[in-house]
């Protein structure tokens, strides 16, 4: 028996609990007896507490703590593994980027805590802090994930120098704050030794390790529970400074504390996407075909941790260009420590090399299209390995089709629409796959309902839905037959949930247990024992196997703006794009994906940056009045679709990532299209109005 | 956020007497603009006086204007039919500020009050002289890519935030003010006052006074008007520039025009000499050109807003052209 499950657009089981306020959040828990902390963030970027009066907060109404670096119980703020970020745990007056934690107010209210917290004033040293990329400490990184930071192929600078056509320019991407919907929240309630936290997470196990690490306690000690996320993109990857500080604050007072992180402070210690410079510098034949490729990547860090925005990754491994250099290193700033954002890397990254590919196309007067099917790589070009599966070729012609590309007349201004100057840009898609081990437990009842457990997380992506889907298909059965419990440090371990890897390991977990259970109910004729039968498994990923093909994830964007002539204002009244992802698990819940990660690719093109006051380090426009997102009005309805692709080489669930791919090189699609639009090439994002005026 | 009381007012009397009584006190209507100022801790009232319960939501026909009740909300102005035939640019300007849940609960009265956007202002943590007078101007020299271009001092560059306003002073509205011992009247183009040197004064209004409704003289080509707004996005945004223009276009010759600017000045700018070129000029794009130059006279720049002194000067000819259209 086989019911076609896989692919459905089936709706999110857990939508209308979430619609109707039925999901519980971090935010939502409430335990008996439990007291609210709000973090005091400091006010300047660089320098040191000199005094706190705290006399006013304490004796508010309802405050029961005001923890300090002068009152804070020792803990360890130390790394333990080498992504983790330094923590900001009370533990000396030292002040290294704006809003950095200085204190916590406890009180018995959400409300009282608050006022406790604008009543704490603070006396700095305030210390000149470095802001401008080129005035930090260089860090010369030695790997970026895993591979060198500094790598070629080939002989790229005299290939380069004997070029038939050329481009070299530098590309700049701003520094950019996550905020999801739900912000960063943390409860923290001790029993004894014993710690219970619900977060708001991509990671539970994650948490765990790190506060084991804090605390100086046996990780079994700690169960982590992560309720509904609402939304996290990179920014809960990790365990940030108010998980550990809501531990403390419940130690301190024997109570139960629910910590939340307020708008403004999502602008603190939570992580963002560095800035970038790129300097990017192709060559190519007069054919077109690329000789020579230099991509040198500088994004900032903060003063004492070191993050690599792999933007190189994106050139090194997309088009077949045999001379090939790429180099990334680091500036210290007085910031927070950046992170992973969505797409971390190939969309800085894509960006930068896939403006300069339509560029180097002009220079060329070949058709970017064109230009990229001359240098389409059959192999991996940086380490000749097959690809699991790549339908790249099907992507340009597919949404090129969609989109009417061959209508395009090639110079800029040429084409115009009731008065307004129309645009139409492309541009390539390309993200590695990633997969780390899961384990996974399945449970079949006697009644044949089925409970699939896995200590994953659902940020919005579908978890509830998609993985019993892809057990039901292993399992012929109906999916309303098979229920995910997740969420929770007590479950088998589950990878971070991040990197578009989570359907693939997750997913390559699943598929291994439903087949086992499978497989031991055919060996038992069919029939359930009465107390069911469990199967765990551990879904190593064989290193191996995992090399012996390149694994990447591909796309095609095609969009198209119109401009104001005299306003200069740009809106994107067209987008479409086709992806190659492998094997789709549920059409509804990917084409979300796609669509938002198009609209954030959209939404990095013409409105996001992070706005510093270079003389303080002061973010400016820690609000989401201030900091842009596109809203309804700026967006068209994104025309996106998948290839067909049944890749049956990459992992045991047959996917590659669907995540993210879409954010990667979509705001180069506009920005080339503002370009055909205005004859502006606009190297530094977002693309505003001066920068066309 | 500070901890604050809250009391009706059930007339105006009662709300007059009630500030009188506790001169920190501040009137709350749709509470769009204060309820922000006071999370962000820049304002702290110990006592809110609620006057949504005040007859003052009407818009009705009167000898030689329209009135508005000072608690309508912004969407109902928008809609009125008076207000969409007689004087579009209200309108436009309404449905291009804010959002429609903003619109909804904000009143015109408390919009022409609004509050700077400034970052520098709503930030306790950074200087500004218009909230702790002495302390310094953090937008010059800083952020400052939204800050006013006319009108503005060495002490505050603050843009004034409202578009309706710019209507407003454009159409030469007149601001009806009760306060304890009656009425006064004073016309919006001498209502606000230049940041100079004391930034924390913005207007005249004085204490205990409230603004009870806003008068829109009789103007006949007042139906030949529109509003043009320049901004980062289509919906949401404050405006880069922002024109209220309206044209007296008869036998081929302007014979009026009124011109106000926002987004550019530390108040509604009405751009007088500008109107005074244009009457009697052709309705030509080269005339609306020297009007746009004439208007942005004086302007000065801070570093990252220089772009909105060319930008400003396309939205007035865009907007001239609009209405001759």
């Amino acid at each position: 028996m086989s019911i076609p499950t896989i692919g459905a657009p089936r709706s999110r089981v857990d939508g209308p609990d979430k619609v109707t306020g039925a999901a519980k959040y971090t935010c939502d828990r409430a335990l008996p007896g439990m007291l609210h902390a709000v973090v005091v963030p400091s006010t300047i970027a660089y320098g040191r507490v000199v005094s706190i009066d705290d006399s006013q907060a304490r004796n508010a109404q309802g405050v029961v703590l005001v923890m300090t670096h002068r009152n804070a119980p020792a803990v360890d703020q130390n790394k333990v593994g080498e992504q983790d970020a330094k923590l900001f745990l009370l533990q000396s007056d030292e002040v290294e980027f704006d809003r950095q934690p200085v204190a916590v107010v406890v009180a018995h209210t959400f409300e009282q805590a608050v006022h406790g917290a604008d009543l704490v004033r603070v006396h700095y040293e305030m210390r000149t802090p470095q802001m401008a990329l080129d005035s930090g400490t260089l860090f010369i990184p030695k790997q970026i994930f895993g591979a060198p930071a500094a790598h070629a192929r080939g002989s790229a600078e005299p290939a380069l120098a004997s070029a038939h056509g050329k481009v070299a320019n530098v590309y700049r991407t701003p520094t950019e704050h996550h905020n999801p919907m739900e912000t960063h929240g943390t409860v923290a309630a001790w029993d004894g030794d014993e710690l219970t936290i619900y977060d708001s997470t991509q990671w539970a196990f994650g948490v765990r390790t790190r506060l084991a690490g804090v605390f100086k306690i046996d990780p079994a000690n700690i169960r982590v529970i992560a309720p509904f996320v609402g939304g996290a993109f990179g920014s809960k990857g990790t365990a940030w400074s108010h998980v550990p500080l809501a531990a403390m604050a419940a130690r301190a007072t024997g109570k139960p504390v629910k910590l939340l992180v307020t708008r403004p402070q999502m602008f603190g210690w939570v992580g963002h996407r560095p800035q970038t410079e790129q300097h990017v510098s192709a060559g190519a034949s007069a054919d077109g075909a690329l000789v020579a490729m230099i991509h040198d990547v500088t994004n900032e860090t903060s003063l004492s941790d070191e993050f690599v925005e792999p933007s190189a990754v994106f050139s090194r491994d997309l088009y077949a260009v045999p001379n090939y250099t790429m180099h990334q290193e680091l500036r210290r700033l007085s910031i927070s420590k950046p992170t992973y954002q969505r797409a971390p890397g190939e969309s800085t990254g894509g960006f930068a090399v896939e403006s300069a590919m339509d560029e180097l196309a002009y220079e060329l007067g070949i058709d970017p299209l064109e230009l990229r099917l001359i240098n389409y790589a059959e192999r991996n070009p940086n380490n000749g390995k097959e690809y699991t599966s790549k339908k790249l070729r099907e992507c340009y012609s597919q949404a090129a089709e969609r989109f009417g590309w061959s209508k395009r007349t090639a110079p800029p201004r040429s084409m115009q629409r009731n008065g307004m100057l129309v645009g139409w840009g492309m541009a390539t898609a390309s993200r590695a796959t990633h997969r780390g081990e899961s384990h996974a437990r399945i449970t079949m009842h006697p009644d044949g309902n089925v409970v699939l457990a896995v200590g994953t997380i659902e940020q919005g992506t579908g978890s509830p839905t998609v993985y019993p889907q892809l057990a039901a298909e292993v399992l012929g059965i109906g999916h309303d037959r098979v229920r995910l419990e997740w969420g929770d440090t007590n479950l088998p371990e589950a990878p971070l949930a991040a990197g578009s890897q989570t359907a693939a390991s997750v997913g390559s977990a699943t598929v291994l247990a439903a087949q086992a259970l499978r497989d031991r109910l055919a060996s038992l004729g069919g029939k359930i024992p009465d107390d069911g039968i469990t199967i765990e498994i551990d879904a190593k990923v064989d290193e191996a196997a995992e090399n012996r093909y390149a694994q990447q994830a591909f796309g095609a964007h095609f969009a198209e703006v119109e401009v104001d002539p005299d306003l200069l204002h740009v809106r994107v009244s067209r987008f479409v794009g086709a992806y190659d992802v492998g094997r789709v698990l549920n059409a509804k819940t990917a084409g979300s994906q796609l669509v938002g990660a198009v609209v954030w690719g959209i939404s990095m093109a013409l409105y996001e940056k992070t706005r510093f006051d270079m003389r303080t380090g002061r973010i400016m426009n820690a609000t989401l009045a201030d900091y842009l997102v596109p809203t309804n009005a700026d967006l068209p309805k994104p025309d996106l679709i998948t290839v067909e692709d049944d890749d049956e080489r990459v992992n045991p669930a047959g996917v590659r990532g669907m995540g993210e791919v879409a954010m990667c090189g979509s705001a180069a699609a506009v920005a080339n299209a503002v370009y055909h639009a205005t004859g502006v090439r606009v190297r530094e994002l977002p693309i505003t109005v001066e920068a066309l005026l | 956020m500070n901890p604050f009381a809250f009391a009706r007012a059930d007339s105006l009397a009662a709300a007059l007497a009630a500030v009188q009584r506790s001169p920190r006190a501040q009137f709350i209507a749709g509470g769009t603009n204060i309820l922000d100022l006071m999370k962000d801790d820049v304002e702290r009232p110990p006592i809110l006086i609620d006057i949504n319960a005040l007859p003052l939501r009407t818009i009705e026909q009167r000898a030689g204007y329209i009135h508005i009740g000072a608690l309508t909300r912004m969407s109902d102005v928008a809609a009125h039919p008076l207000i969409r035939a007689g004087f579009p640019m209200i309108a436009v300007a309404l449905e291009e500020s804010a959002s429609p849940q903003l619109r909804n609960m904000a009143s015109i009265g408390g919009n022409v009050l609004q509050r700077t956007r400034c970052p520098y202002f709503r930030d306790t943590a950074t200087p500004c002289n218009k909230r702790h007078p002495g302390s310094g101007c953090g937008a010059i020299g800083g952020v400052n890519r939204m800050q006013a271009v006319l009108g503005t001092s060495e002490h505050c560059i603050a843009t004034h935030a409202s578009d309706v306003a710019v209507a407003f002073a454009a159409l030469d509205a007149v601001l009806h003010i009760a306060h304890a011992g009656g009425m006064r009247e004073v016309p919006i183009n001498a209502f606000y006052r230049e940041p100079g040197a004391t930034p924390q004064v913005e207007n005249v209004l004085a204490p205990g006074e409230l603004i009870v409704g806003i008068a829109i003289p009789a103007l006949p080509y007042g139906a030949h008007s529109t509003y043009v707004k320049a901004r980062d996005r289509a919906q949401y945004e404050f405006a880069l520039a922002s024109a209220a223009v309206a044209l007296d276009v008869r036998g081929g010759a302007i014979r009026a025009a009124r011109i106000a600017l926002g987004g550019v000045g530390t108040i509604p700018w009405r751009a007088r000499e500008a109107e005074e070129l244009l009457a009697g000029a052709p309705p030509t794009r080269a005339s609306y050109e020297r009007a746009a130059e004439v208007s942005l006279r004086g302007a000065r720049g801070q570093g990252q807003n220089d772009f909105k002194i060319p930008l400003a000067k396309r939205v007035v000819v865009r907007a001239l052209e609009t209405v001759s259209a």
